[in-house]
């Protein structure tokens, strides 16, 4: 499903954040992504959708080489991967329900579709009693399921998170890798960077180290 | 039908945004509106002025004035004389009495009654051949043949003055189409404005519609709605200062017009020239918002 043939990730002036990482990930797989913080796993996962381009080498997901993707493609790129961002990038200004539905919306799902499958993903989040909250007043262990119900209500095949455990409580943190694992088992292929390996058994380890596969 | 559902959504969101900082709105509104209601009075204006002056005769006449005392032989030796000079088409003697009669059936009625005597003298009124008539210089030359005249004490140029007003309504319309381009793009740049702030402040909801697969157009869309709403608002307010202008100054023009004896009512804007402005409102508006959206997106990339 996704192949990285021999990337390098440079940032200006010299900075390496990936060097010649080759590596693939069928579908259906749970694989996270390890290393310490600058490792270069969120640069690893942002090539995905193409949010940052390899300097050199090439990503293929489902053998489209999305690096060499046109501005017009990329929107129907993004709309088939499922995206938690380490800072989770809410809409504080929008509902929980209005977080939800915007992927949807984008994707163009009819109302009434969209609203029933924002709802169901907010009852898997447990989060449907919040609908009409702001997302200012969830916890953080709200939010963080928040931004995975946005993630999911599309129903993508591929679900990307960065580092989706970060800044969590114990017990939160675990509830919140339960959802992944959850996923896995109805055939999502998910890929996480994670700094806490046990807390995804189940997954393939993918270790980098200063930018390169272990 | 899905197009027609984004546009729907787009528009109940760009309603959402108006109405949640009323005060902005209402001020930009004000803002274009101002900025319409200029040359779109001035052109309601120069439609009841353009309509007034069609009425009135575009040939050139000449009228000669005899003396008060001069007998009417002396008069209709005069336009014969007249009639055959070079350049005149025709003539015609207006008699003194006619000339009281009428002012007597007119609104001076009450001041001319009190006179002892008729104060009218006899009067040719000459129409210059066509050959003529549009050479002011020729008609010129005419009048001042006729005030050489012993007979003849006043030579009057009749419609020069309609002439002027044409003149004067033809510069006013290139005027005030040269002050309509000008505020179209003064309302062009308050929607550009008004949008860039909205841009500014939605700029993460941009930035997270895009990482989540929204096209340009998904993303320009609540804005160009935006843009053309604030636009149509602005024809709105236009629309009502024009009309608040014209119920305020329509019997004072219609008295000064009255003086010179014409009748110029103005009228408020028809349903046709309503709508023009509405529309070309709304389209400003929009085109305002794509160019702020242009620039915003490039500027992203």
């Amino acid at each position: 499903m996704i192949r990285f043939d021999r990337v390098t990730k440079r940032y200006p002036p010299d900075i390496t954040a990936l060097a010649d990482v080759s590596a693939e990930i069928g579908a259906g797989e749970l694989v996270a992504v390890l290393g310490h913080s600058g490792a270069g796993k969120s640069t690893l996962l942002k090539l995905i959708p193409a949010i940052e381009r390899p300097t050199s080498g090439s990503v293929l997901v489902n053998g489209q080489n999305v690096g060499a993707l046109g501005r017009k493609a990329l929107p129907y790129l993004r709309r088939n991967i499922g995206l938690v961002f380490q800072d989770q990038k809410l809409l504080f200004d929008r509902s929980v329900l209005a977080n939800v539905l915007l992927p949807l919306e984008i994707a163009g799902f009819a109302p009434k579709e969209a609203k029933r499958r924002a709802e169901a993903a907010l009852d898997k989040a447990g989060l449907l009693a919040r609908a009409r909250a702001l997302p200012v007043a969830l916890s953080g262990g709200e939010q963080q399921r928040l931004a995975i119900a946005r993630a999911v209500a599309h129903r993508p095949a591929l679900l990307l998170a960065d580092e989706p455990t970060a800044y969590l409580d114990a017990d939160t943190a675990r509830d919140v890798a339960n959802i992944f694992t959850e996923f896995h088992r109805v055939g999502v292929t998910v890929l996480l960077a994670t700094y806490d390996a046990g807390l995804f058994p189940a997954a393939r380890p993918l270790r980098l180290d200063h930018g390169r596969l272990a | 039908m899905r197009w027609l559902g984004a546009h729907w959504n787009a528009l109940r969101l760009a309603l959402r945004r108006l109405a949640a900082a009323p005060l902005n709105t209402l001020l930009a509104a004000l803002g274009i509106g101002i900025a319409l209601a200029l040359p779109a009075g001035g052109a309601l204006l120069l439609n009841h002025v353009t309509a007034m002056t069609q009425g009135m005769p575009a040939t050139p006449q000449l009228t000669a004035f005899l003396a008060v005392d001069a007998e009417r032989k002396t008069a209709l030796a005069a336009a014969t004389r007249i009639r055959n000079l070079p350049g005149v088409a025709r003539t015609q003697l207006l008699a003194r009495e006619d000339t009281l009669a009428r002012m007597k059936s007119g609104a001076l009625a009450d001041a001319i009654g009190v006179l002892p005597n008729n104060p009218f003298p006899d009067a040719i009124v000459v129409t210059p051949a066509d050959s003529i008539n549009e050479v002011p210089a020729a008609i010129e030359q005419l009048a001042a043949t006729l005030r050489q005249w012993k007979e003849i004490e006043h030579v009057q140029v009749d419609a020069d003055w309609a002439r002027r007003l044409a003149a004067f309504v033809r510069l006013a319309r290139t005027a005030l189409l040269l002050l309509a381009a000008l505020l179209g793009v003064g309302l062009v740049a308050i929607t550009f404005g008004t949008i860039r702030l909205q841009l500014l402040t939605r700029r993460a909801e941009v930035e997270v519609s895009r990482l989540l697969g929204a096209t340009d157009g998904f993303i320009r869309r609540p804005f160009l709605w935006h843009g053309a709403l604030l636009g149509w608002l602005g024809g709105i307010a236009a629309w009502l200062i024009v009309a608040a202008a014209i119920l305020w100054l329509r019997l004072p023009l219609a008295e000064l017009a009255q003086l010179y004896g014409f009748d110029l009512l103005l009228a408020l804007p028809d349903a046709a020239a309503s709508a023009a402005l509405l529309a070309g409102a709304a389209l400003l508006g929009w085109l305002g918002a794509l160019l702020s959206m242009r620039q915003f997106l490039r500027g992203m990339e």
